[in-house]
């Protein structure tokens, strides 16, 4: 019998905490694979964020290191400008990203650090049970907006690779998913791409990947195509896949 | 001898670092340390070192979060209300055993207040300033020379023992010029060998994680009590002060930084009214030393801190005299500056009218 797809080495075999029908499992095992294809584990530097990834340490196979909330780019840029040979990665949710660390990815981006930006983008304040995220659709319920999102009371979801799009420094920006098989390779091939840019000195590249939330969502877990279906009908039409920008730099 | 330069305290402080190896500097500019980021920024390069002017305060303090994680010497600096802004980060370093050094030039505050030399800083650096059970290594020079020659000294004990460092001066010191002699010896980083928690290149080796945070029950617990064991390593070795005058004193002045500069004068200026007046200097804000003024209790009986600001470090002392002797303070806050006559004459208050409006309070 031959082995066609082993256990990534840049992903340790440990439990992890995640929910049933987490999208992060399969994004740490994505970014993992490519670590060992372009066989950078050991030169690798990881972020974790604050929030549901934060024990990201943990669980990949590389050095890592945990920070303030939304603060990853910043950290990812003293790191990298301190071990110009390293590889350095941020891995954010859209609470770290998209409210509390704006003004760090958007920085980071102007600056076009050479930086990979892993951005998962489910909707939601998943860590602390629920609660508005800024990337929440309109009429979209949370702890913190319990009859759904309004726009008089909180405005509008941010669409980030959009914002980022309008960055001269930003280089490679594609927003991908995983609630489908061919969402999956498809996230795989961007996330490849966002770190071979950095090998190359690219600049600046994000991957905002679209992700499942069923428990702070309120799908049902045991059911799990009501999670996806909440990706294909709710989020997608919000946030339209695509490669938002993907500059030739030398 | 050195050799002697004419150096701005911001640009000495600056020099200072990159001498005792720093390759990494992050600020964000704020009056009055403007010189540190500018000078950094054309300094650096040269050395192989790099430098980021970061978007805020925040963002600065956490690439140095980042650039310390991976061994290197580094640095941030900035004002009072760029130090605030900084504390998160602070925080999260001491939580995460990261020896980064911050140059802080205090001004007067609180709020945006003024952008003149003050002392208003102390409890925010000598107590943590972030959330958190943490110390950082607080230096606190009186001279342009001592603002070169500090952060080698910084950079020792913080990565001997661990733990964020900072030289906490003022907008006068910044500012000001002087004859700089380094004197301290120049660092040469690749001299140095790499620390066994830094991140970087492996080369198949166990992967190495740098975070503050333990949720296991007792886990944080534990991580404090190691490292109070190292804070009292600390105390016992690293305290640092200077003594003028103090062999005949009668009356001891407690002063640091600029206060202290400005003590020697009314120091003399009270020698020459007949009065035995001495200066204990704290260099090492924290540890704070405490144990030297209780020996010299033994026959001071009256301490007079002189600050600028409303009266911070006046605590310390009490703290380490416990009752013993008798506590004065004459402070000045909002960045005011003191002077040697006004402090000579609250001294001859004191002494020989009885006065008790500078008791400081109990």
């Amino acid at each position: 019998m031959q082995l066609l797809n082993k256990h990534p080495e840049s992903l340790l075999d440990v439990k992890m905490h995640y929910c049933p029908g987490c999208g992060h499992g399969i994004i740490h095992r994505l970014v993992a694979e490519v670590m060992d294809e372009l066989n950078i584990r050991t030169k690798t530097i990881g972020v974790a964020p604050v929030g549901c990834a934060v024990f990201a340490d943990t669980y990949f196979n590389c050095d890592m290191i945990q920070g303030p909330h939304g603060r990853g780019p910043a950290e990812a840029t003293g790191i990298k400008r301190a071990k110009p040979d390293s590889i350095v990665f941020s891995y954010q949710g859209d609470g770290d990203l998209a409210s509390i660390g704006m003004a760090e990815i958007v920085h980071a981006a102007i600056r076009s650090e050479n930086i990979t930006v892993i951005f998962v983008n489910n909707a939601i304040y998943g860590m602390t049970g629920g609660q508005m995220a800024p990337t929440t659709l309109m009429g979209q319920k949370a702890t913190t907006c319990v009859d759904g999102r309004t726009a008089k009371q909180a405005g509008y979801p941010i669409k980030m690779s959009e914002m980022l799009a309008t960055v001269d420094g930003a280089t490679y920006l594609e927003r991908t998913t995983v609630h489908t098989a061919p969402g999956v390779l498809k996230t795989k091939s961007a996330i490849k791409k966002a770190f071979q840019n950095q090998i190359d000195c690219k600049g600046f590249s994000m991957v905002e990947i679209l992700s499942m939330c069923p428990t702070n969502w309120g799908t049902r877990l045991d059911n799990p195509s009501e999670a996806t279906k909440f990706v294909a009908e709710g989020m997608l039409p919000v946030f339209p896949l695509g490669v938002y920008k993907d500059l030739k730099r030398d | 001898m050195a050799e002697k330069k004419l150096m701005k305290g911001n640009e000495a402080l600056s020099e200072g670092a990159i001498r005792a190896g720093c390759r990494f500097f992050a600020g964000y500019p704020i009056t009055p340390q403007n010189e540190v980021p500018e000078y950094m920024s054309w300094r650096l390069p040269q050395v192989g070192g790099a430098f980021v002017q970061a978007e805020s305060e925040v963002s600065a303090i956490n690439m140095v979060y980042g650039a310390g994680a991976t061994g290197v010497r580094c640095m941030t600096s900035s004002s009072s209300p760029g130090i605030s802004l900084k504390q998160e980060g602070i925080s999260y370093a001491a939580g995460a055993d990261l020896p980064i050094f911050i140059g802080n030039i205090m001004r007067g505050g609180p709020g945006l207040g003024n952008i003149a030399g003050a002392q208003g800083d102390y409890w925010q650096a000598t107590r943590g300033g972030g959330h958190g059970d943490y110390r950082c290594f607080v230096m606190a020079p009186n001279s342009v020379t001592e603002l070169a020659n500090f952060p080698h000294k910084c950079y020792e004990v913080s990565f001997k023992y661990r733990l964020p460092s900072m030289v906490l001066a003022d907008g006068i010191l910044g500012q000001m010029m002087e004859p700089v002699e380094f004197t301290t010896p120049e660092v040469d980083p690749k001299t140095l060998t790499e620390p066994a928690w830094a991140l970087g290149i492996n080369n198949g080796r166990a992967k190495r994680i740098v975070k503050s945070y333990d949720l296991k029950e007792g886990g944080v617990e534990i991580m404090v009590n190691e490292r109070v064991q190292r804070y009292k390593a600390i105390e016992a070795a690293e305290t640092m002060y200077e003594e003028k005058m103090l062999e005949d004193a009668e009356i001891a002045i407690v002063a640091y930084g600029i206060s202290a500069r400005v003590s020697v004068a009314a120091m003399k200026l009270a020698r020459e009214r007949g009065l035995k007046v001495g200066l204990f200097r704290p260099i090492t804000l924290w540890p704070f030393p405490k144990a030297r003024i209780v020996e010299l209790s033994k026959r001071i009986k009256h301490f007079i801190a002189v600050e600028m600001s409303l009266g911070q470090m006046v605590e310390d002392v009490q703290l380490a005299l416990n009752g013993r002797s008798e506590v004065h303070l004459y402070a000045k806050p909002g960045a005011s500056v003191i002077n040697a006559e006004d402090v000579c004459n609250v001294i001859e208050k004191i002494v020989k009218k009885g006065a008790k409006e500078y008791a400081a309070a109990k």
